[in-house]
């Protein structure tokens, strides 16, 4: 499983690298939604500070939609979704390869938005500890959620408008509690619920999702 | 008589000629109580005593806690069906029929319960919408499954069909913790009044619990009805489907003499 | 020893549409077997559910000895399918795209190497994005994936199309190699001479079912032999 995952993850990023398409298309898109913020909220009045890790966490779940799009449709074209299936690659590993260059890009982007962040936003950087655990937790999370559905509307006509309808609203705890640990990270006081609870609350989401991909990809893959 | 016997495939498939809708003395009979359930509840809402603090709107009790305890009971049922539909053993196209079906009412169920909660929060929160804890939860289950509902919609086989939406299902479920625990600390700071706080316990008389447990019946019975009636639709539709496949091989083999 | 396949009233269903219609099928371990018939008759859908591709919905059916019907993926593992889409990473090179089907396949490395040169991909075409390829190029490369496979079965869906001659040749000297090595080979092609010159017998298909069947080969270019009696004669055979 682990040999296979490695290859998927792989090929998956040595495609990335010669398309470039999460560089050249996701991450541009990415700052533009940061942008689109800015304009829709006074950027002088300090509400971007205030709402800055909620309004990154949302770009970042964006781009994740875009970013499994895109793992999907490595395998829409010319019968090479068939010919995964008749590789003799252990499903699991598929998916565990699958969404770990997903994540891998992801967290690519995260970096690269948060420099976006301090750039355009102004906001101090502080607790890069807290803030580095919580990407890559919640990164597993929105990686494995990612990678399942995306396959589940992989071979489906409707699956542009059928995956973000899927995806988005099992999402919501990962927005929810990644945007909470944040805060608390760049503020240093922890207000309400401690972050240890969301950090639980992401790994529990995180471990759920790998745990179902890893039973159900197998299914999915090779009866869609 | 269990659940399994309530919904076995035969008691609808041996009745000769197929009946139109569910049929059946049982779906008949569920029917009559449901219809007869909801009739004293609402009875039991109007008798009750408007209060001092919601004016009419307290006799809302009389149906929302019930339907979002109804929603809740689909949605489980739902999870439940498609678990036995993914063990191999007990793999029958009625389980799949069932999830679908009570997916669906759970679905009507949640937006009801939507609704519901607006209007009764309206007169304490002056507005329609707060991000009551229970009401968002009920919100993001409403999208997951309406998203679950639009899988079931995209024309395919019945197995795959049935096999992609069970996963979706079972991992619905199982993340409702999940959200329940991101939503509920995610109100804690700015906690105001929430539905569960409106709902009276001491100082309202038993007038309201017994409204609000008949409430609880009629909902539930009402909900078994319309998922009955639901199955019984997506077998008929099923059984079409074979008829035509029949139809379809005849076809076919008679290129090959031709 | 167990048949390469075994159909017994195989019914397969492309949505609602029964693409195979009570299908009965023998090919023996080692045969080369040319699958003809109509467009739409079902000799693709016959070749994916072989693969494990597509369910089989009524009736037996059994591939090197496994039961098609409930050993899908062990099927798929051990079975090649070559169709009219490639399989292959437009994005990736000619030799990743062979290296990562080979290594998933659980050869080695050189395995995809080896193969390469046997297409003539080696060199400087080896680099090129598959996307990149022309047509011709990319058939190449999806025989080499199938060579660098080296499955006990091989189903090929016109692997003549879209070639110049000296790449059909080099088809059917793959196609003999494999059998001479104790492959399998189901094979269909509108080029019925070629078939016919490889396979030792041949399959008609016609609205989803076999509706004759007959050896053929070098030995006997006279044609049908065995034709089962009242079934339509085969058009097209030199």
């Amino acid at each position: 499983m682990w040999r296979d995952a490695l290859l998927v993850a792989g090929k998956d990023l040595r495609i990335e690298g010669r398309s470039r398409v999460a560089l050249n298309q996701v991450l541009p898109f990415a700052v533009l939604v940061l942008v689109l913020f800015a304009f829709a909220l006074d950027p002088d009045r300090g509400v971007l500070v205030r709402a800055a890790a909620g309004l990154y966490w949302v770009a970042v779940l964006f781009s994740a939609l875009l970013a499994v799009q895109r793992s999907q449709a490595i395998e829409s074209g010319e019968g090479t979704r068939d010919a995964l299936r008749l590789s003799g690659l252990d499903p699991a590993g598929v998916f565990l390869g699958k969404a770990g260059a997903v994540a891998v890009q992801l967290l690519v982007l995260e970096v690269l938005l948060g420099l976006g962040v301090v750039v355009l936003y102004g906001v101090e950087p502080a607790g890069l500890g807290l803030l580095a655990v919580t990407g890559l937790v919640a990164t597993a999370g929105l990686a494995a959620a990612g990678t399942l559905y995306g396959v589940i509307a992989a071979g489906l006509r409707v699956r542009e408008t059928l995956l973000p309808l899927l995806l988005l609203p099992v999402l919501a705890p990962v927005l929810i509690a990644a945007t909470r640990v944040s805060e608390t990270a760049l503020s240093g006081a922890s207000a309400g619920v401690p972050a240890g609870s969301w950090l639980v609350l992401l790994v529990t989401f995180a471990v759920l999702y790998l745990g179902f991909g890893v039973v159900a990809f197998g299914p999915l893959l090779e009866d869609g | 008589m269990t659940t399994t016997e309530l919904f076995d495939e035969r008691a609808g498939q041996d009745r000769e000629p197929a009946p139109p809708a569910a049929g059946g003395a049982l779906t008949l009979a569920l029917g009559v109580a449901a219809v007869l359930a909801l009739g004293v509840t609402y009875a039991l809402g109007l008798a009750l005593p408007e209060t001092v603090e919601q004016g009419d709107h307290s006799r809302l009790i009389a149906i929302h806690p019930g339907l979002a305890w109804a929603s809740y009971v689909a949605f489980g049922v739902t999870a439940l069906a498609s678990a036995a539909w993914l063990w191999p053993r007990t793999r029958r196209a009625t389980w799949d029929h069932l999830a679908g079906a009570s997916a669906e009412v759970g679905v009507v169920f949640t937006a009801l319960t939507l609704v519901t909660g607006s209007i009764w929060g309206r007169p304490t929160w002056g507005v329609w919408w707060v991000w009551d804890a229970r009401l968002t939860l009920s919100a993001l289950m409403l999208a997951i499954y309406l998203g679950y509902l639009a899988l079931r919609r995209v024309p395919a086989a019945p197995d795959l069909r049935a096999g992609r939406s069970a996963v979706v299902a079972l991992v619905a479920v199982l993340v409702i913790p999940v959200n329940h625990f991101a939503v509920e600390w995610w109100r804690t700071l700015h906690q105001g009044r929430s539905l569960a706080q409106l709902t009276p316990e001491n100082d309202l008389d038993g007038r309201f619990i017994g409204a609000m447990a008949v409430g609880f019946l009629a909902m539930t019975l009402v909900y078994a009805w319309l998922t009955l009636h639901r199955m019984a639709v997506a077998r008929l539709e099923d059984a079409e489907a074979d008829v035509d496949l029949q139809a379809a091989l005849v076809q076919r083999r008679a290129e090959g003499v031709s | 020893m167990d048949p390469a396949v075994r159909l017994r009233s195989a019914v397969c269903l492309l949505g609602r549409f029964p693409a195979l219609a009570g299908l009965d099928l023998d090919v023996s371990r080692g045969e080369v077997v040319a699958v003809e018939g109509p467009n739409g008759a079902g000799k693709t859908t016959l070749l994916r559910a072989l693969a494990g591709l597509v369910p089989v919905h009524e009736g037996e059916a059994e591939v090197l000895g496994l039961d098609l019907r409930r050993s899908r993926r062990r099927v798929r593992a051990r079975v090649a399918l070559l169709g009219s889409t490639g399989g292959l990473y437009d994005d990736l090179s000619v030799a990743d795209n062979l290296r990562f089907w080979a290594r998933a396949a659980g050869r080695p490395q050189s395995a995809a190497d080896e193969a390469l040169a046997q297409l003539g991909l080696d060199g400087r075409l080896a680099d090129v994005a598959v996307g990149r390829l022309s047509t011709g190029q990319r058939r190449r490369t999806a025989l080499a994936a199938l060579v660098a496979r080296n499955s006990e079965l091989w189903l090929l869906d016109e692997p003549h199309a879209g070639l110049d001659a000296a790449g059909r040749d080099l088809v059917d000297s793959l196609v003999v190699g494999a059998s001479r090595r104790g492959a399998t080979v189901l094979l269909v092609s509108h080029e019925l001479d070629r078939a016919a010159a490889l396979a030792s017998r041949r399959v008609t298909i016609t609205g989803g079912r076999a509706t004759a069947s007959g050896a053929l080969g070098r030995m006997h270019p006279a044609g049908p032999v065995d034709v089962l009696p009242g079934e339509p004669e085969v058009a097209g055979v030199a």
